[in-house]
């Protein structure tokens, strides 16, 4: 593993290396593993990228259980795909997050034991077969905003991961797309199926972009050493302008009566989101959120005499090889 | 080529019973995607799936193209009854043991069934056989690798691979039992001689297993045709066709 060189305050030279850290940051320059970084830094990013990689390993549950009941050869076939490559990106930004110094085993610990957090978005159950459409289209549509930007990052290992990952999601947007058009111009019961699903996840979606800018307190600072390079509002924005008018186009309606077109600005607007929810949700009063953490649990758990046999097996292959 | 009615017929069964195989084992791998032991697993789990399910695609495509019949009704609204599968591949997942040991002696089977079905006579089938076969020699080391590491890891690891082997493994000797007609299509040289396949089977998997320290066991039931299933198959389909089956209206998926 890299050598970690990372500034406290208190260190003399800190002032000093801040300001070179700021203008490499200024000009566009990657942070790279074993350069000096600010300890806050640091810890913003193993923050934001093991949460990242745990809504990865979250997220797999809510579209997984729908896998066995996909109703064609082909969705079945892209729902495979996709999960793959959820838990794929959940494989990079873990080695991402290790190259901070931190072992995939400390991060899961963490989110077992409920010190870390994941996407709130995932403790929301799946009801019918469209949610997997609407998860697609909406919520893989809402992700890719805030990847695309993170994508920018400037630290080199989350922002290739990103690269990386950005490609897939747009695939994962696509069949979501394609799925929802399909069942909003199909038979009546497709189409009241998929209108349900947008109703349930409309909100929650949008509040994935994260709280208001003026109650986001880190934002600033993310911004100014370039791990984030847009605000939460910025990307919500982005996301309504893009999706509104095709929901609409498809004969969906979004369940927000106060949703308008701003002629001014050219943006959409929403009415006000139910942040209440929000918090309740994101403190562990979510209606999936025990079960998430308990199915996470209990693979761990029941996996655990696997990784010792696995380990057992490994090191007899190393002794015989010493032999 | 030109087949008479009779060899079409066991053609079609042969076709619809390697079909329903991969079906099935899709169907069981994909209830541990999400669950697995460690995350690299969740990945491969989720391949062998898509990998298996693309062969049931393209085994019901030729079997489409030489009857009409449409793949996704064949899955998706056939009855439990009419499926063909072997009762190794409906049974339920287990532990990663029973997983790993049913999928090495499923894979070490299908390797050689298809390394065999490229000679065929039939060049749709033997162009498909050549296609999947260098996906299944994938899963076999996969699969062979595990059951190498879980027969050598820990007291416990070995444990549970030798009791997953011994309720799997006459099982397995269902797979090569040959299908009503079946000795037909062998004399015309367009599939494998499944009895003939059998003997190199227990010999190759019997020795690997024994190399890696279990047991294989003597006797044990193996269902004589495959008309017979456990009670597991009904609740597997139900689920499978849950949502195909809720909207008789819907045109399509």
């Amino acid at each position: 593993m890299v050598r970690l060189r990372i500034g406290y305050p208190e260190d003399p030279d800190y002032g000093e290396r801040l300001q070179e850290f700021e203008a490499r940051i200024a000009r566009g320059e990657k942070i790279e593993p074993g350069d000096w970084m600010p300890a806050e830094y640091r810890r913003q990013l193993v923050r934001m990228i093991s949460q990242h990689a745990h809504s990865e390993w979250v997220g797999m549950l809510p579209e997984g259980a729908w896998i066995p009941r996909a109703p064609s050869l082909r969705r079945k076939l892209i729902l495979l795909a996709k999960v793959q490559d959820e838990a794929g990106h959940g494989q990079y930004l873990y080695h991402a997050a290790e190259t901070l110094g931190v072992t995939r085993e400390e991060m899961v610990a963490a989110l077992l034991e409920g010190r870390a957090k994941y996407s709130n978005i995932f403790n929301y159950p799946t009801l019918t077969w469209a949610d997997v459409g609407i998860i697609g289209w909406l919520v893989d549509g809402m992700a890719i905003k805030n990847q695309t930007m993170l994508a920018q990052c400037s630290y080199g290992p989350y922002s290739r991961a990103m690269v990386r990952i950005c490609a897939e999601e747009t695939f994962h947007h696509k069949q979501g797309k394609e799925a929802v058009l399909l069942y909003a111009k199909g038979s009546p019961k497709q189409r009241r199926m998929v209108q349900d699903a947008l109703n349930r996840w409309w909100w929650p979606t949008l509040m994935m972009a994260g709280p208001h800018d003026s109650d986001s307190p880190h934002t600033p600072l993310l911004l100014r050493w370039g791990i984030k390079t847009k605000t939460n509002d910025q990307i919500r924005q982005e996301f309504l302008n893009e999706h509104v008018p095709e929901l609409l186009e498809a004969g969906l309606v979004p369940p927000d009566p106060q949703l308008r077109y701003d002629e001014k600005t050219g943006n959409w607007v929403h009415g006000p989101i139910p942040w209440d929810e929000f918090w309740k949700v994101i403190s562990g009063e979510g209606p999936m959120n025990r079960h998430r953490l308990e199915a996470r649990r209990k693979a761990h758990e029941e996996g655990r005499w696997v990784r010792e046999a696995l380990e057992a097996y490994g090191r007899r292959q190393l002794a015989q090889a010493a032999d | 080529m030109n087949l008479d009615p009779y060899l079409k017929e066991a053609l079609l069964a042969r076709l619809t019973a390697l079909a329903d195989d991969e079906v099935v084992l899709a169907q069981r791998l994909s209830e541990w995607v999400g669950h697995a032991p460690i995350l690299e697993e969740d990945i491969a789990i989720a391949n062998l799936a898509q990998d298996e399910l693309g062969h049931a695609k393209m085994w019901l495509e030729l079997r489409g193209e030489l009857d009409g019949s449409d793949p996704d009704r064949l899955v998706f609204l056939r009855d439990p009854l009419e499926y063909q599968n072997a009762v190794l591949v409906e049974l339920p997942k287990g532990d990663w043991a029973f997983t790993m040991v049913r999928q090495y002696l499923f894979d070490a089977y299908e390797e050689m069934w298809l390394k065999e079905a490229q000679k065929s006579a039939y060049a749709p089938l033997a162009e498909a056989a050549a296609r999947a076969h260098r996906e299944e020699r994938f899963h076999l080391k996969h699969s062979a690798l595990w059951v190498e590491r879980l027969a050598q890891g820990t007291e416990e690891s070995h444990r549970r691979a030798q009791e997953a082997l011994e309720t799997l493994f006459p099982y397995a000797r269902q797979l090569f039992q040959p299908l009503p007609g079946e000795e037909a299509l062998v004399e015309a040289g367009l599939v494998p001689e499944p009895k003939a396949l059998e003997g190199a089977y227990l010999e190759a998997v019997g020795g690997f297993l024994r190399r890696v320290g279990l047991r294989p066991p003597e006797g044990g039931y193996v269902p004589k045709s495959r008309q017979e299933h456990t009670e597991y198959l009904w609740s597997l389909l139900a689920e499978m066709q849950s949502v195909a089956r809720w909207d008789p209206e819907a045109k399509a998926w």
